[in-house]
């Protein structure tokens, strides 16, 4: 039997599920003829409960979405984090500075009670993860790499060095240089730093390597002069949730 | 007693999170209730404080569909703010990008999100099998617009390049070349949707509810990114005034806020833009538009999907023209100069699905003190209310199954966008 893909929508933009659907012609027909899709509320109607491999993109801002949450987990045999929203939560955590009560009377007033919300987490705070497809959107190769691999029952190589590395490799002129400030020296790799490429910075989207050299982020910015605040303006457009920014405060 | 009870819960087939709820009692209408249930991300709250060279990135994530419209409207209301004039090449391409993304979207809705209904199917999917040259040609398509906007932004969903003032990477013109003849081949790729679509026209449900169609308007072109706020009951409003039209208010049933002008609800999008400016389509648009019967003003909602037909064309030779324009005058390196300033900038487009507002106040180093965001589908959720409260009675003599379709129908007609209608 095939195996049975569901994916799953929490709150998020939708532009990872969609993106993950941007293939070429043959390799989207290629990926449906390889699996079943048996539930995609965006692109088919019928659904079904029983699946192998759910992608959850979005992250989780309600106490509802952490039942839902857990009951895939209990019916996946794979939990595959789809996007920066679900890996690590993505821009959403942008709105953890500030009070619950302050942000629904600031943007609902009046009507603040018709509206519910939690502090934004990861998918990984709430339920165990399997696999990570980073990026906000992800690019569609790591999309395909990491499908293939699950389908092999294998772990997807994904590279835990920082964006600079394949930076320098596309023989960009670093932004530091140009006087600008960039996450890159410790956001993962993956994106063939995709953004500094097209001619902008790293915001770090795909969070943190896991063993970020803060320091030489720091020493960046000393010999660059440059300050904490200017990086951490950026560090928290997609990082608010990460330990690294609570204790930098 | 006889009883209906209809609930679709997380309606599938549209961006986002939406319910139908219906009950009758012997043949009689209790209620019918679109309900809009997606989480707040309070966008608004996460842009105060941010520097401008970021706030278009931020809004963009706002959206995955429609993330060049969130783009154009973010950096034109900060452009308006600090006073800043595009110049005409920059000004070409974020035209040019433009049509990228009507190009895909358009295409994604029509055929891969409206069609299955037509065919009694229940996704794409099995329509590979039956309908095996229509879904491919509509791949090519999409990922033809994809490209497109890769040569220029970066990428499509959420692109890379555009600043505040111009761009921060310029196209390569050998990659507009090659793209100018895939899109030149597109053409028939796009008569063939025409074909497509009238096939399945004899499909679309008999229903008219006129309300007043809201869209921008320009009297040089069909109105994408300029022109001013303008309503089939007549008058025009300056882009700074928007809030005169969209009078936003809540309802319980949705997170999503509302909008209401001189009726009792109006539409905004495809239908609404067609309404206003089918005048200026560009010529193989025009007869797309005489093929598939459609003559303004028209006033079934069903029939969105003909008119986003019709501006796929239009996209297409709009992307062509524009291309050519460049080609002849070539593409030069610009300094894009940023000055910023305090004061309030609003920025207008009409995104695929609609009229999208993005509405900023800076602080003189360039940061957001607020920021206040518009989005068609939030503007649309009353027509769609509006019009279950007319069709509903007229069909409750159907199979349950039927109306529970027609009504489904008619939510995904209007191609909302509910994630980004409750940002
Ligand atoms: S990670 Fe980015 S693209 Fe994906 S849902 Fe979140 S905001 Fe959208
Ligand atoms: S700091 Fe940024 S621009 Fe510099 S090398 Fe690293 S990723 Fe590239």
């Amino acid at each position: 039997m095939k195996p049975r893909v569901a994916f799953f929508d929490f709150t998020g933009c939708e532009g990872c599920q969609l993106d993950a659907l941007n293939l070429e012609p043959d390799e989207l027909l290629g990926l449906l003829g390889a699996v079943d899709i048996v539930n995609f509320r965006e692109v088919r109607t019928d659904r079904s409960d029983e699946y192998d491999i759910a992608f959850i993109e979005g992250s989780i801002t309600r106490e509802s979405e952490i039942a839902r949450l857990k009951e895939i987990r209990e019916r996946a045999a794979v939990l595959v984090a789809l996007g920066a929203c679900a890996c690590t939560g993505g821009i959403n955590c942008m709105k953890n500075a500030y009070e619950t009560e302050e942000l629904l009377k600031g943007v609902y007033g009046d009507c603040a009670a018709y509206y519910d919300t939690i502090p934004t987490r990861p998918a990984d705070a709430v339920v165990k993860v399997d696999a990570y497809i980073r990026g906000c959107p992800p690019t569609t190769t790591e999309f395909v790499k990491v499908v293939k691999s699950l389908l092999l029952g294998k772990k997807a190589d994904l590279p835990n060095y920082p964006v600079c590395t394949e930076c320098r490799r596309a023989g960009n002129i670093c932004v530091f240089q140009r006087g600008g400030t960039c996450i890159g020296p410790v956001t993962r790799a993956g994106c063939d730093a995709l953004c500094v490429s097209a001619g902008r910075f790293c915001w770090g989207c795909r969070g943190l390597v896991d063993d970020p050299n803060l320091d030489s982020e720091k020493d960046i910015l000393a010999r660059y002069g440059l300050t904490i605040d200017q990086i951490l303006e950026h560090f928290r457009i997609y990082n608010s949730c990460t330990e690294a920014t609570q204790c930098q405060k | 007693m006889s009883e209906i009870k209809i609930k679709v819960n997380q309606l599938t087939r549209v961006e986002g999170h939406g319910n139908i709820h219906l009950e009758a009692t012997d043949g009689k209408l209790d209620r019918v209730l679109w309900e809009v249930t997606e989480s707040p991300r309070f966008f608004e709250w996460m842009l105060k404080n941010r520097h401008y060279d970021d706030v278009s990135t931020i809004s963009s994530r706002i959206c995955g569909i429609c993330s060049i419209a969130h783009t154009t409207a973010s950096l034109q209301a900060t452009e308006a703010a600090f006073n800043i004039k595009l110049s005409e090449q920059s000004w070409l391409l974020r035209k040019l990008l433009y049509d990228a993304e009507l190009l895909e979207s358009h295409v994604l809705h029509v055929l891969f999100l409206v069609a299955p209904d037509f065919l009694k199917a229940d996704s794409v999917i099995p329509l590979v099998a039956t309908h095996g040259d229509v879904v491919v040609m509509a791949v090519r398509m999409k990922k033809l617009a994809y490209n497109l906007a890769e040569i220029l932004a970066g990428r499509k969903t959420h692109p890379i390049t555009p600043v505040v003032g111009g761009w921060a990477k310029l196209p390569d013109i050998e990659a507009l070349k090659a793209i100018r003849e895939r899109l030149d081949k597109a053409v028939d790729d796009a008569e063939t949707m025409v074909a497509v679509v009238k096939s399945l026209a004899p499909g679309i449900p008999a229903f008219d509810r006129p309300t007043e169609y809201i869209a921008l308007k320009d009297n040089r072109e069909y109105a994408f990114i300029t022109g001013k706020i303008a309503s089939t009951d007549g008058g025009t409003v300056n882009l700074n005034d928007y809030a005169k039209v969209t009078n936003e208010f809540c309802v319980p049933q949705s997170s999503s806020k509302y909008a209401r002008h001189k009726r009792d609800s109006y539409m905004v999008g495809a239908l609404s833009r067609f309404n206003l400016n089918a005048d200026q389509l560009l010529p193989k648009a025009k007869k797309a538009a005489r093929e598939l019967g459609l003559k303004a003003p028209v006033t079934n909602p069903f029939m969105i999907s003909v008119a986003q037909t019709v501006e796929t064309m239009h996209a297409l030779e709009d992307a062509i023209n524009i291309i050519d324009k460049l080609l002849a005058r070539g593409i030069h390196e610009e300094e894009v100069k940023v000055k910023p300033r305090a004061g309030r900038g609003v920025g207008i487009v009409e995104a695929p699905r609609g009229m999208l507002i993005h509405d900023y106040t800076y602080d003189d180093s360039g940061h957001i003190v607020s920021a206040n965001c518009i989005i068609p589908t939030g503007q649309n959720h009353l027509s769609i209310q509006k019009d279950f409260d007319t069709l509903a009675p007229t069909i409750l003599d159907k199979p349950e199954e039927e109306i529970r379709h027609t009504l489904e129908m008619l939510v995904r007609s209007y191609d909302p966008c509910i994630s980004c209608s409750v940002h």
